[in-house]
């Protein structure tokens, strides 16, 4: 048989076959071969990103930690309890109960705001409904990913706590990275 | 009675203990140094970085890892055989620290205007006696798996055991070619034989034999089959932790020096260096480390390299390609010592 074989043939080889002298120096020449891969590698700076130190960056619509958002000039917060974020979590995760706004204690920009507003994080699937849902645009997906806590409770985030400005721990993807 | 063995050069009985402590201080130390720089340079070598954590560069890593194995407890399946499994380890250890004493370092240097070799010892038996410890060596092997009362062990052990023995007569028929070119059995001798010539360039057949072989005693890629971790879980130290498994592990890693110490001291001219350089004395130890420790590098190279050999295709090598070349190789050498002389 002639080597290399044609398009056509599927060879399995098994064994250093055919004819031993250059099947030896063909199975000799690919161990070369492999050992200058791995040199070569070797010499390459590693692809680890160390992580605690170097975090891996996202992209700019991923769908990290929940935030709520307030107005910029009134500081009045868009979220208005209309629950419809509740509505649409499939993993049942968010809490909402809303009470009137009145003129001494205004809230939201709406007639009404949320009171309570409870995300529980060991639940969430992060798949983004709510932040499709809400008509104020008042609740969006963040970039924060680093969510691991010692206790499930401490994982039910509150309102305060997605309102709160969040800390920017996650790098941004850059255009072309 | 008749003499079994001829000592090369004798000393005081206190130059032989303290040649003991240093020699060991520095061989043991360099099992570490070789763990870390394996572990780094495999981890290079498949793009990443290795342990860096402990120390500078992950420079305390070995350290961390004796003091994690040896504050474990001891334990052991109740199915195992207690004596055997707590001797098994130490035959290991034993035989490759027994090794390591031929390897030469230089020849008889004046310390102090006293005469000693840089070895541990000169034996007129070199190879035969390194032989004779690699054959002990696999009761390590043996008897630490069949002891566990483990399968995975049992297999382990049985794979290591009928491997031992298949690449043993192919790495002693690849130094009989050495051993005729030489004419002594000495390793100094052997080494200043090599004034000149190198026996890696008459003796190349021989070299590869004996490097393919020296892989398959050390138990390593690609013939680690008596710890195929993906089949065999750990081989024959499945069972085993703590300081039991430290020592298995010390002695793979003296073994792979023994072999590149072997293998610098028969091949690579030892403590001779090429083009007539002819250093002072003191020279000579650090040039036998670079080689055994360009050996070393080319054994976790390999390692980083090569996948694992089929069992089948392990024994088929080594009776059916490795047997023949050395046979061959020992028969060409003979005809043309004969010749030639």
């Amino acid at each position: 048989m002639t080597w290399p074989p044609g398009d056509d043939v599927i060879q399995v080889m098994r064994t250093p076959a055919p004819g031993a002298a250059r099947g030896t120096y063909r199975a000799f020449g690919e161990t070369l071969r492999g050992m200058k891969t791995t040199f070569g590698r070797m010499l390459e700076k590693p692809v680890t990103l160390e992580y605690p130190e170097e975090k891996t960056p996202v992209y700019p619509r991923f769908r990290g930690r929940h935030k709520l958002h307030k107005f910029e000039d009134t500081g009045l917060e868009k979220c208005v309890g209309c629950s419809l974020c509740a509505a649409a979590c499939p993993s049942d995760c968010i809490r909402v109960v809303a009470a009137e706004n009145t003129p001494e204690h205004r809230v939201s920009a709406g007639e009404r705001y949320a009171e309570v507003y409870e995300i529980n994080l060991s639940r969430c699937i992060f798949c983004g409904y709510c932040e499709v849902a809400c008509p104020f645009d008042a609740i969006t997906m963040g970039h924060d990913y680093e969510l691991s806590d010692y206790t499930r409770s401490d994982l039910i985030f509150t309102k305060e706590m997605l309102l709160a400005e969040p800390l920017e721990r996650t790098p941004l993807r850059r255009e072309g990275e | 009675m008749p003499t079994l063995a001829v000592v090369g050069f004798y000393e005081e009985w206190w130059i032989q203990i303290l040649k003991a402590i240093v020699i060991f201080a520095v061989g043991l130390q360099l099992v570490p140094i070789v763990l870390l720089a394996e572990r780094k340079l495999l981890g290079r070598m498949q793009a990443r970085y290795g342990p860096n954590r402990v120390g500078p560069f992950g420079a305390l890593q070995p350290l961390a890892d004796i003091v994690k194995l040896l504050t474990k407890e001891q334990f052991r399946p109740s199915t195992s055989t207690g004596f055997l499994f707590a001797l098994a380890p130490c035959i290991s250890i034993v035989t490759a620290v027994a090794a390591f004493a031929i390897i030469p370092f230089g020849n008889v240097q004046h310390i102090f205007g006293t005469p000693v070799g840089l070895y541990g010892i000169d034996v007129s038996i070199g190879p035969l006696y390194l032989f004779a410890f690699g054959a002990v060596a696999f009761y390590g092997i043996m008897l630490g798996g069949w002891s566990s009362g483990s399968k995975y062990s049992f297999l382990g052990a049985m794979r290591g055991a009928a491997q031992l023995i298949s690449y043993e007569v192919s790495q002693g028929l690849a130094l009989v070619g050495v051993i005729f070119t030489a004419g002594t059995l000495s390793l100094t001798g052997i080494v200043e034989a090599q004034q000149g010539m190198w026996y890696i360039v008459p003796q190349f057949f021989g070299f590869l034999v004996f490097l393919v072989a020296g892989f398959a005693e050390t138990n390593r890629a690609p013939f680690d089959l008596t710890e195929a971790d993906a089949e065999l879980v750990g081989g024959y130290n499945t069972e085993y932790g703590g300081g039991r498994f430290a020592s298995y592990y010390f002695a793979e890693y003296l073994n792979v020096l023994v072999v590149s110490g072997i293998v610098t001291t028969v091949f690579l001219g030892g403590w001779l260096l090429p083009f007539g350089i002819h250093p002072p004395g003191w020279v000579d130890p650090f040039v036998v480390l670079f080689k055994m420790g360009l050996m070393t590098f080319l054994f976790i190279w390999v390692r980083a390299t090569l996948p694992r050999l089929r069992y089948d295709q392990l024994m088929s090598f080594g009776w059916k390609i490795l047997l023949p070349l050395a046979t061959l190789n020992a028969l060409v050498t003979a005809v043309l010592v004969v010749v030639t002389h």
